[in-house]
């Protein structure tokens, strides 16, 4: 069973949509108890970095994220993945610290927001070569974590994993078949 | 980097996809989610939905067109047409959109383009603009209401203004140019796109695979939008990818 954090922030439509066509049971949530029961946890996410932490401490559900990333998989999709991290210049606010590394704006001679198809570059085969969609103008900055990036004029981070912690910039939901293969490699363990 | 990017573009009226010329005169050519699905399989690298009953008559979010199209479309999708408020925004995110994108109702509230991307991000808020050239005036106006409205605003002031307000792309449509099929308006497109550091979508004028290639060859416009000659598969979106890649463009190929 995979849960969805529902934290009121966009999107979760697609990622139901792409669960389904993966055949893979999910649950929407923001309980705890129900959060507790899943083996895999995605949280989804489009929009401020800010007003996502100040939903997720107005929901009461920070501590209980960081207790469930004690034990269960999580995987987080474009500004889901941002909050895993330390802190973020968007809205200048912490994360949930789940994996080292910060948060701020893509420095880039080329138009921001990094919009559109992208390549990986990784040692992972699963990751490597594939073209994936973004679609985000922060970006994670000095996280020894980062196993796939894209080439925008900057090396932009794509794929964070730190043990069964993953973070995805770029939207699986939204990358054709190469996106369904690795949000489906993603769920049943890693990449 | 980045791919240039190829996007149909689908003209909803009361629940079917219609396509005319220099925006009048409209055809029917099929069903939205069936297209959706063709494109999606023919490797398209976004959708876009324009809902253009709403612009002249009512107000009515085609919902449950959205929520079907993107259970069937592993893509992004961007919708637009009459969208009037940020809870329009949000109704039609809800559903499914990966973009929304608004044009009569950012003219008449700028302030609308600055909400939505406060409240969403400015990644999903995409502000489309309608321009016409002006020959007494020499100069391009913004044209609403699916073009029949001259908002005597000029088009070049429009894009800077649309972008400081927290647009995060701009999908400019000429109207010169649209269904005429003699190519893209790369005179405005050039300058347009030396003025703001967000994306643009080119849209109005493509008739033939040459034309795409002239846009991203003169322009440095990140994609090509248009409707009838992929509805009417007289262009093929397969064929026009593959001769972008041998012309040296980055490109999603299957």
């Amino acid at each position: 069973m995979i849960g969805i954090v529902d934290y009121s922030l966009g999107n979760i439509q697609n990622v139901k949509n792409a669960l389904e066509k993966l055949e893979q049971e999910f649950i929407l949530s923001s309980k705890k108890e129900d959060l507790m029961e899943c083996d895999s946890i995605i949280l989804p996410g489009v929009g401020h970095f800010g007003e996502a932490m100040h939903t997720i401490e107005t929901l009461d559900i920070k501590e209980d994220l960081i207790e469930l990333a004690e034990t269960k998989r999580i995987i987080g999709i474009c500004l889901g993945m941002q909050i895993l991290f330390e802190y973020s210049t968007e809205g200048e606010v912490p994360g949930l610290g789940l994996i080292e590394g910060t948060v701020s704006r893509i420095n880039t001679v080329y138009p921001v927001p990094h919009l559109g198809w992208n390549t990986l570059n990784s040692r992972y085969e699963t990751l490597d070569q594939k073209d994936v969609y973004f679609i985000h103008s922060f970006m994670v900055t000095g996280s020894p974590y980062v196993i796939a990036t894209a080439d925008y004029g900057v090396e932009v981070p794509a794929v964070a994993q730190n043990k069964n912690i993953i973070g995805i910039q770029f939207h699986p939901e939204k990358s054709g078949d190469a996106g369904l293969e690795i949000l489906r490699k993603a769920i049943k363990g890693g990449l | 980097m980045i791919k240039k990017r190829i996007i149909p573009c689908l003209d909803v009226k009361d629940g079917r996809v219609v396509k005319g010329v220099n925006f009048v005169g409209l055809r029917d050519v099929g069903s939205p989610v069936e297209l959706a699905k063709r494109y999606n399989e023919e490797n398209a690298d976004e959708l876009v939905f324009l809902d253009i009953s709403k612009t002249q008559d009512g107000h009515d979010l085609m919902l449950d067109v959205i929520r079907e199209t993107a259970k069937a479309l592993f893509i992004p999708l961007t919708i637009g047409g009459g969208i009037r408020s940020v809870d329009d925004i949000r109704q039609l995110l809800n559903a499914g959109a990966d973009k929304i994108s608004i044009n009569s109702s950012a003219i008449k509230n700028p302030g609308l383009i600055r909400e939505a991307s406060d409240t969403f991000g400015s990644q999903c808020v995409c502000v489309a603009i309608d321009v016409k050239y002006d020959s007494e005036r020499e100069d391009y106006y913004v044209y609403t209401h699916g073009g029949s409205k001259n908002t005597d605003i000029k088009a070049f002031d429009w894009v800077k203004k649309a972008a400081q307000l927290g647009a995060g792309e701009l999908l400019i449509t000429s109207m010169d140019h649209d269904g005429v099929k003699g190519g893209f308006d790369i005179d405005f497109l050039k300058e347009a796109v030396k003025l703001v550091n967000i994306p643009i979508i080119a849209s109005g004028g493509a008739g033939n695979i040459e034309h795409f290639v002239e846009l991203f060859d003169e322009t440095d416009i990140s994609a090509g939008l248009a409707a009838s000659i992929f509805h009417n598969q007289n262009v093929d979106i397969k064929e026009l990818k593959e001769t972008l890649d041998q012309r040296g463009f980055e490109v999603r190929l299957p």
